[in-house]
């Protein structure tokens, strides 16, 4: 049974929380989207709401770190990181303070709520921040795995991810966040990494481009920072990277790829995902059409310039 | 020692180190001297064994730009030594200008942020109370820091969530870096605002030791189940004459003449402190 991202939230916080009394749950006024109001009786004074106070959320995260404690905190990725993002970086980065903030309507995944609330720069401004962990979800079993793994180290932990369904990608647990990410489909010919709720899309996109001779290896990658270098590495040699991201090419999972490539190896990557733009209303297909996310446009965009080489 | 003399010498390291580096925040370290000799001669539980008891008070200078006044009140408390409050914001020193909890002990939040540690104050102070442990956080604002939202933010917080052990004190020097805050961005009627966020609020001379002592003491033994607000009337720059003349001595670097003005009243106040003169 294919679960809603924010049920998997819930339960996983909830088996952590119960599991140890120095963890709390946070939400600023978002609880009712998100379905962690049920946690309340559970938990009791370990579940707090503020409020629309993200600023405050995040810093009576810090104060539950200062004392002693960890505490999970959400709201829509937007707010979470744009708005509270000094807070963030102050009273829980550079005070060393362990937290988990979950960003969630990440990217085209807000729909009907529009270009105010829809967030296409949060990966940007996380990784900017030293020592942060940054992770982009891309179905149930991805985000419980993540939301045990950043329980369990310190630090500051930045989790992007969808509320709703998302296709099924993974069977089981096998997905490591230590190393990263996991080769959805192996390819001899060029790399497809890719994060978050379009890793369907990618591999669609790797379907169409066999038609074409084009064997494509399509990598998820679960950890934008730190970026798995490995696999990057390793790619290197099929040619061109195509990086795909449900977020701003600028800042994002195709920045953190170039970055590395750029300092290692002349490989040309071509990084699809929102060119620099505004969000907008609409249905998640609409939106994946007018971005060039959906599976056609990537495999499009692949079969145009997978030949590309860098000019020197 | 009583807490005047606690004061006078806690004036005397702040002036000391600053003359020592040629700079510092003077006016805003001066004004909250009374405040944190209180805190720290005895109101405030330290474990001198472990500072980091969980039992323990916590105290967050929210006004961060005054953590040299914190580090004076440390240093005379006996929490750090001298060599450590000495090497205040040399290259690579573990005593910052604005406090971090990760480089001093001691310290229990990190602030410079404006607006940020109080407000950090109000989780620690709602997970302290939910675990039932009976200690207090006091929190330290400053009247500028006031403009930024995150504080009221926190005042409506602590206020919601009925934390009876919190308390924050206002230093009201009723001047900002550009000017006085009335004319920057007037509070009005502090007391009332206070009130109306649900803080029981009384407004003191924050000049005197004895009257911030006795409104901690009423703040404690009060039956209001909620957050406490004690205003500070002060001067920036208080205690030292040469310094509360000056209209802008948020933070200065003392040419020669007013250096030889700071140093008279230094002496000043060394005389006091060597013949027992605590007025």
């Amino acid at each position: 049974m294919n679960k809603e991202l924010r049920e998997v939230y819930v339960e996983t916080v909830r088996d952590i929380a119960l599991n140890d009394d120095n963890v709390f749950v946070l939400e600023a006024d978002l609880a009712t989207s998100m379905g962690t109001d049920t946690l309340k009786h559970e938990l009791g004074n370990r579940y707090i709401n503020v409020g629309i106070a993200e600023g405050q959320a995040i810093c009576v995260a810090a104060g539950i770190a200062a004392a002693g404690g960890v505490a999970f905190v959400h709201s829509f990725a937007s707010f979470l990181t744009r708005r509270a993002f000094d807070q963030i970086f102050i009273s829980l980065a550079y005070a060393k303070q362990h937290a988990i903030l979950i960003g969630s309507d990440a990217g085209i995944t807000t729909e009907t709520n529009g270009g105010t609330h829809m967030c296409f720069e949060d990966m940007a401004l996380m990784r900017s921040i030293p020592n942060a962990y940054v992770y982009d979800i891309s179905d149930t079993i991805s985000l419980e795995e993540v939301l045990r793994y950043s329980y369990t180290k310190k630090g500051l932990h930045y989790i992007r991810t969808a509320r709703k369904k998302v296709d099924k990608l993974y069977d089981n647990k096998n997905v490591d966040i230590e190393k990263g990410y996991s080769i959805l489909k192996r390819g001899k010919d060029i790399t497809l990494m890719v994060s978050g709720i379009l890793a369907g899309e990618a591999l669609k996109a790797a379907d169409l481009l066999a038609e074409y001779s084009i064997d494509v290896q399509v990598v998820n990658i679960h950890k934008v920072k730190p970026i798995p270098c490995d696999i990057v590495q390793a790619s290197i040699k099929k040619g061109v990277i195509f990086t795909l991201e449900n977020h701003n090419v600028i800042g994002g999972l195709g920045s953190a790829i170039a970055e590395y490539t750029s300092a290692h190896s002349p490989v040309y990557v071509y990084r699809m995902g929102v060119q620099n733009q505004f969000g907008q209303v609409g249905k998640l297909d609409y939106l994946k059409n007018v971005y060039g996310l959906d599976f056609v446009s990537i495999a499009d965009t692949i079969r145009k310039n997978f030949k590309k080489e860098v000019q020197i | 020692m009583n807490n005047k003399e606690f004061a006078k010498r806690v004036r005397v390291d702040i002036v000391e180190v600053f003359q020592k580096m040629g700079y510092g925040h003077y006016g805003g370290c001066l004004s909250i001297v009374e405040c944190l000799s209180v805190l720290y001669n005895g109101e405030s539980f330290i474990n001198m064994k472990n500072l980091k008891d969980p039992n323990r008070d916590y105290v967050i200078l929210s006004k961060g730009h005054a953590g040299p006044a914190l580090y004076a009140s440390m240093h005379i408390k006996g929490i750090l030594d001298d060599s450590l409050f000495f090497s205040l914001n040399e290259n690579g020193t573990s005593l910052p200008s604005h406090p971090d909890k990760n480089k001093t002990p001691g310290i229990d939040m990190t602030t410079g942020s404006l607006g940020q540690g109080v407000a950090v104050a109000t989780g620690i102070a709602y997970k302290n109370q939910v675990e039932n442990r009976g200690n207090y956080v006091y929190a330290i604002v400053g009247d500028g820091e006031l403009n930024e939202g995150q504080c009221w933010e926190a005042f409506q917080f602590a206020a919601s969530k009925n934390l009876r052990n919190f308390v924050v004190f206002i230093d009201d020097n009723k001047k900002q870096i550009d000017g006085l805050t009335k004319d920057i961005c007037d509070l009005r009627d502090l007391s009332e605002k206070l009130k109306t966020f649900g803080f029981e609020t009384i407004r003191v001379d924050g000049k005197e030791v004895d009257a911030i002592e006795k409104a901690l003491h009423d703040c404690k033994h009060s039956s209001y189940v909620g957050p406490k607000a004690i205003i500070l009337e002060t001067i920036k720059g208080q205690g030292v004459q040469s310094i509360e003349e000056i209209h802008n001595n948020h933070h200065m670097r003392p040419d020669s003449a007013l250096d030889a003005k700071i140093t008279a009243n230094l002496n000043r106040l060394k005389w006091e402190l060597e013949n027992a003169i605590y007025e």
